[in-house]
């Protein structure tokens, strides 16, 4: 009866091609980006996210032409982030094969971007993409979100931001833990735990899998919805039918 | 083979454009609709009902497409799409085409909305739209209302939300799914092939 858990592969793009840095930093090539969706998508995939990493710093726009060559491709739900900064790029971007688009930096900066698009085309297809970082705040860890893809900080507390993009219309929160990000050690299960208890839209849990268990415990400790993974893929460590099995053997929904 | 695929201005049409596409059929997307000459019609959509409703009143495709129908040209409409086909809907006013008789709900049910995801089909009737398919495949739904016909014998498949509704409707030509086949891997594939290999008579 609920909905079940989906495994989501990501693939960060940067001029065209997918890439996987540690922390952000030191980019390795790992593909093409239609061939590997395609690929995830016949590996039983529930849905991609195509991150395009380097938008907010450098200032581009979003890469239309790659979305537009996955979607031609794809039948698989797709989501597109990176540098959509007005309505009207999100509109471009849905238009063109996509359904849903990922805010970060533009959403910091403008809040009311998240019920602009909402409103337009529907909560659906707004996810809301957070980058936290543990940080001691009087003399406890709080986890403080940072935009411009992880280097700036922000001073906003990402439980406290999360519940606002959902309440400014955001239908998911994609939750990237910039600590654990790339070193395969595991998600950052108190960030999903707390973000997860107080919100209602499903969160997607991002950064730091190494191993199976880690996609069981973001789900069963973390209370995420959805999992996202893109070196252990991307490297062919495991398949997203590897991850499937797994969870499915633990008692964990998934679609097979 | 020629497939119309009609653009009344609500939501994306690339996926399923490229959907059938990839099938190897002729597609034209199209504002305005030449009843007889398409071998058969998509009517896509994400949205709302009443701007559906007005949108298809307003690029005079509402005669069209029921002539169309009419003439025997097989219609596959998809989420709004296939709401459209119905009376009418508590999302909104306006009339639907009325091709099937019945009205659009709203799914009442404890857990969130829209019901957005991955749920499973279950087989209630068999057509030839649903050929290959087996028991509990797959489907990708985002959708808060969904299609209650008055003729039971409509209804093809039902997926469980809290509640158990239909999901795939089907008769004398006329086909319509509440998720989105374009979007749902290996079972939409088998169902928009079936659409164009099985149910469009040539």
């Amino acid at each position: 009866m609920p909905l079940c858990k989906r495994v989501i592969p990501c693939l960060d793009v940067d001029a065209g091609r997918v890439v996987k840095g540690t922390s952000f930093r030191n980019l390795r090539d790992a593909g093409d980006p239609v061939e590997l969706a395609v690929r995830y998508s016949e590996d039983c995939a529930d849905e991609i996210v195509l991150l395009d990493i380097t938008a907010s710093t450098e200032g581009r726009s979003t890469i239309i032409e790659v979305v537009r060559r996955v979607a031609e491709v794809l039948d698989i739900p797709f989501t597109v982030g990176g540098g959509i900064r007005t309505k009207d790029e999100a509109w471009s971007v849905l238009l063109n094969g996509a359904d849903k688009v990922s805010l970060n930096t533009a959403a910091i900066q403008n809040p009311q971007l998240i019920t602009e698009i909402s409103k337009n085309f529907g909560d659906q297809c707004v996810v809301l993409a957070i980058d936290a970082k543990r940080e001691i705040r009087s003399g406890r860890v709080i986890h403080s979100v940072y935009s411009h893809s992880g280097t700036k900080h922000t001073g906003l507390d990402a439980v406290q931001w999360a519940k606002r993009g959902e309440a400014l219309g955001a239908g998911e929160i994609l939750l990237t833990s910039i600590d654990m990000d790339g070193t395969g050690l595991g998600y950052d299960l108190e960030l999903l735990r707390r973000v997860s208890s107080e919100v209602n839209v499903p969160v997607i849990a991002s950064g730091g899998v190494g191993e199976l268990k880690h996609m069981y415990e973001a789900i069963t400790i973390g209370g995420a919805d959805a999992v996202l993974a893109a070196s252990i893929f991307h490297y062919g460590k495991y398949s997203v039918r590897d991850v499937k099995y797994y969870l499915k053997e633990r008692g964990i929904g998934v679609r097979l | 083979m020629r497939v119309a695929v009609v653009n009344y201005g609500v939501g994306n049409i690339f996926s399923v454009t490229s959907a059938l596409k990839r099938l190897g059929v002729e597609v034209e997307v199209v504002a305005k609709l030449d009843p007889k000459s398409y071998d058969a019609i998509v009517l896509p959509g994400v949205g709302n009902f009443e701007a559906g409703s007005k949108a298809l009143s307003e690029r005079g495709l509402r005669g069209a497409i029921i002539e169309a129908i009419n003439a025997g040209v097989p219609v596959l409409g998809i989420c709004l799409g296939m709401q459209l086909m119905l009376e009418s809907s508590e999302e909104g006013e306006g009339e639907g085409l009325g091709v099937v008789k019945g009205r659009v709900v709203r799914l009442r049910v404890p857990g969130k909305l829209p019901h957005m995801g991955w749920n499973s089909l279950s087989l209630v009737r068999w057509s030839e739209f649903l050929d290959g398919l087996g028991d509990q495949e797959w489907a990708y739904f985002v959708h808060s209302y969904y299609p209650s016909p008055d003729d039971r014998e409509v209804v093809l498949c039902e997926t469980e939300y809290f509640i158990r509704f239909p999901s795939v409707l089907g008769f004398k030509g006329l086909y319509g799914t509440q998720f989105h086949p374009e979007k749902s891997g290996e079972t939409g594939r088998k169902l928009l092939r079936n659409f164009i290999y099985k149910c469009v008579r040539r």
